[in-house]
């Protein structure tokens, strides 16, 4: 693989005696998609959690560009550059689409927050990455008020619109029609190509063979197989595992 | 002519706690029962200086407002630990609390005796001292008190600032991983609504020359609640609108002809009749979109 963005030693996470994530170790890499595959409970929207702060970890470390941390906190990963979408879709519902950008896209402190009004470099950036991905009709509507796939599409605008390196999608393609699967993976393949590391947690094997540069597969929280997509899908206990042939 | 200056005093008084409240609850999500706390600590602060010491109106306004400060941040800092229902009732605790101390440190506050004798505020320009002893005068403090506030929330609403509040309202933990530390949000708002409040408890204190413990029970708390849910949460003009009509409509009820002590009853079964209708048809409130 190619040069490491982040990488993850012996995590470990358990919820009282179930093991959602189990000593795993995984390196991803720099300009790359790697493609998370598994059968349901077996630990990849944990893990997506757990590099995100969103639950504690148990046990192991996460190295983000040569720190490594024993225990990541939510507001902490957008420090280390990590950014996501989740796969229940979680906008600011009760506002608008163009304001569920903005808000990743202005200051963090508290003090300077206060006195500042976003301007013009913030709505263009946010008209941009609203017409990447054709929403930008739709700035002034409530995000509750989008259909589904393009809540989905919003949430995606919003994780890029952070500038992070490493982007988790959590079921991307879900749900949606086959055009808005176009913008997706045109998204997908954009940050690759600008060196972002991208974790794509899907269930479609044919997309996971499509776009992903690595796969990683889980079962029961622990590292089943890894390496190129066209040898892993191959392999019989990965199709046992995941696909129950 | 003197009723309706009345009516206007009070409800300039009402509308700075219900847009002070609406900064915490409307915008933020922040479903705290604590405000009349604070609307208390500004009325305490400033019957104490003004009818013990003499302290000049001004001055003792912005001690209360300090003193509010200091108590919402500690408040604040105990409620961050808290979501959802246990917010409101560690809040409500929190009310309780505030309110036994004033009902029970005798020496300072004289309790359930209350504090009689508050001046009204003195304007003081070289040798020239002018009271605002009239009700007229008063409400133009109380005006301009109440623009002011207003002036200030519009001001943080829409700034980005009030942009990261409606989204910790939405999805506080979701709003955490684009990086933003939501307690010191919520932190801020908080000691800001009750700075606010402040403002109107002393503007109370020094209107009615006497308070005591009653004024500052979890009872107009839920007051305060009422008035921003009729307004419409998450709405300035709405918190506005509410303190006008939940202070002027139990008036109507004077031109009835009903007997007083009916009357007063009358008044609390008309919140309770009018929230209930508004939830029915109209849960976003009168000027709202926002819905709880």
């Amino acid at each position: 693989m190619e040069e490491n963005i982040l990488e993850i030693k012996r995590l470990t996470k358990h919820f009282g005696g179930v093991h959602a994530v189990q000593n795993l170790s995984v390196v991803f890499a720099r300009g790359a998609i790697t493609g998370i595959i598994g059968p349901n409970g077996s630990g990849k929207t944990t893990l997506v959690n757990l590099l995100t702060g969103m639950l504690p970890m148990d046990g192991g470390v996460i190295v983000s560009d040569g720190a490594t941390l024993r225990r990541m906190r939510a507001h902490e990963a957008r420090f280390y550059g990590i950014t996501r979408t989740f796969q229940n879709i979680r906008l600011f519902e009760q506002m608008t689409v163009l304001d569920n950008l903005l808000v990743v896209l202005t200051e963090r402190r508290v003090f300077a927050s206060l006195f500042e009004r976003h301007g013009a470099y913030h709505l263009k950036k946010a008209e941009a990455l609203l017409r990447q991905v054709g929403l930008w009709e739709k700035h002034n509507e409530l995000a509750l008020h989008l259909s589904y796939g393009q809540r989905k599409l919003l949430e995606i605008a919003r994780a890029i619109g952070t500038d992070a390196r490493v982007f988790l999608f959590d079921e991307p393609f879900a749900g949606l029609f086959p055009e808005m699967r176009e913008i997706v993976k045109r998204q997908l393949e954009a940050l690759r190509e600008q060196g972002a590391a991208v974790l794509l947690i899907e269930h479609n094997t044919e997309l996971i063979r499509q776009l992903s540069d690595y796969v990683v597969v889980l079962d029961s929280g622990k590292l089943l197989a890894e390496g190129k997509p066209e040898s892993v899908l191959r392999r019989r206990d990965v199709l046992e595992a995941y696909l129950g042939e | 002519m003197e009723y309706v200056i009345h009516l206007s005093i009070v409800s300039g008084i009402v509308a700075i706690l219900g847009m002070s409240l609406n900064l915490i609850v409307g915008y933020t999500g922040l479903l705290s029962v604590a405000h009349a706390a604070f609307y208390g600590i500004g009325a305490y602060v400033t019957a104490i200086l003004l009818a013990g010491f003499g302290v000049n109106f001004f001055l003792a306004l912005l001690l209360g407002m300090a003193l509010a400060a200091a108590v919402a941040l500690l408040i604040g800092l105990v409620l961050s630990r808290f979501d959802d229902d246990y917010y409101v009732l560690a809040s409500l605790g929190l009310n309780i609390i505030i309110y036994s101390v004033f009902l029970n440190w005798n020496t300072l506050t004289r309790g359930p005796l209350g504090i009689p004798g508050i001046s009204r505020p003195e304007l003081g320009i070289g040798g020239y001292r002018f009271g605002l002893t009239s009700n007229f005068s008063f409400l133009v403090l109380t005006l301009l008190c109440a623009v002011l506030v207003y002036l200030a929330a519009r001001f943080i609403t829409r700034s980005s600032f009030g942009r990261v509040l409606m989204a910790i309202r939405e999805d506080e933990q979701a709003l955490q991983v684009f990086g933003y530390r939501t307690v010191y949000y919520k932190l801020a708002i908080f000691v800001i609504g009750a700075v606010m409040a402040a403002v109107a408890g002393a503007l109370f204190a020094s209107y009615i020359t006497f308070i005591d413990p009653t004024s500052f029970m979890l009872r107009e708390s839920i007051f305060m609640l009422s008035v921003i849910i009729l307004g419409g949460l998450a709405n300035t003009n709405g918190a506005v609108a509410g303190a006008v009509i939940l202070v002027v409509l139990p008036e109507l009820l004077r031109f009835v002809g009903l007997p007083s002590n009916i009357a007063a009853q009358m008044r609390l079964l008309l919140y309770g009749l009018a929230l209930v209708l508004l939830m029915i048809y109209r849960p976003q409130g009168l000027f709202g979109k926002y819905r709880l």
